[in-house]
């Protein structure tokens, strides 16, 4: 049972992997790059499981954690141009930026 | 009772498993990005919780069963969230999604 769980989230996995090398946009990488990491925190779950070593979900909710940040992150970067520096002025008042 | 939590458990990493499954053909396989965010939003929260809900069958009253409800409800939250600001950023950088009056091919929308 967690044997086909964790194939079938390898095999998703790999879907996700081959949009993130096709994906016209960078939005599409970003989609790719999240839907990855979900699917990483899930199989790192399946996978404690399978070897009957639960401690990997401590991992597990970290990983998540750093998942949605790191996706906020590069999506502020790349609609502002910035992270949000004080030093670089209001990211509001520069419309160039984010291409 | 042992029998009754496998039985569930099964059912419930069969179907987060073909949900996912189907998430990432979608994700695979739509034609623009917005129709894209959409298959993404049923592989984030509906398949992998379902994965873990059989999970929480299998670990029975435990700490883990608490860890994994955490998960679940961290990913609840935290999927959707991301999803949007993905759409909205999307938007705001000037992607128009694809309409049923644009030709066939995906890359109509592909202005970056």
């Amino acid at each position: 049972m967690f044997t086909a769980a964790t194939l079938a989230l390898l095999v998703a996995i790999g879907l996700a992997i081959g949009r993130a090398c096709l994906g016209p946009t960078v939005f599409d990488r970003v989609l790719a790059a999240n839907t990855i990491g979900t699917l990483a925190v899930c199989l790192m779950a399946v996978y404690g499981f399978l070897t009957e070593r639960p401690e990997f979900l401590d991992v597990a909710i970290v990983y998540t954690l750093l998942n949605v940040l790191g996706t906020l992150a590069i999506l502020k970067f790349f609609r502002f141009g910035s992270l949000g520096d004080p030093e670089e002025g209001e990211p509001a008042d520069r419309p160039e930026a984010g291409r | 009772m042992t029998v009754i939590f496998d039985i569930a458990s099964w059912l419930f990493i069969a179907a987060g498993a073909f949900f996912t499954i189907v998430g990432a053909l979608g994700i695979l396989r739509m034609p623009d990005m917005y129709t894209r965010c959409h298959a993404a939003g049923i592989l984030d929260p509906f398949g992998v919780s379902l994965i873990l809900v059989g999970l929480m069958f299998q670990a029975g009253l435990t700490l883990v069963t608490v860890k994994l409800g955490f998960l679940i409800v961290l990913l609840m939250f935290t999927s959707p969230v991301s999803t949007h600001a993905l759409g909205r950023a999307a938007l705001h950088h000037g992607l128009k999604p694809l309409l049923a009056d644009d030709k066939q091919t995906g890359d109509v929308s592909s202005k970056r």
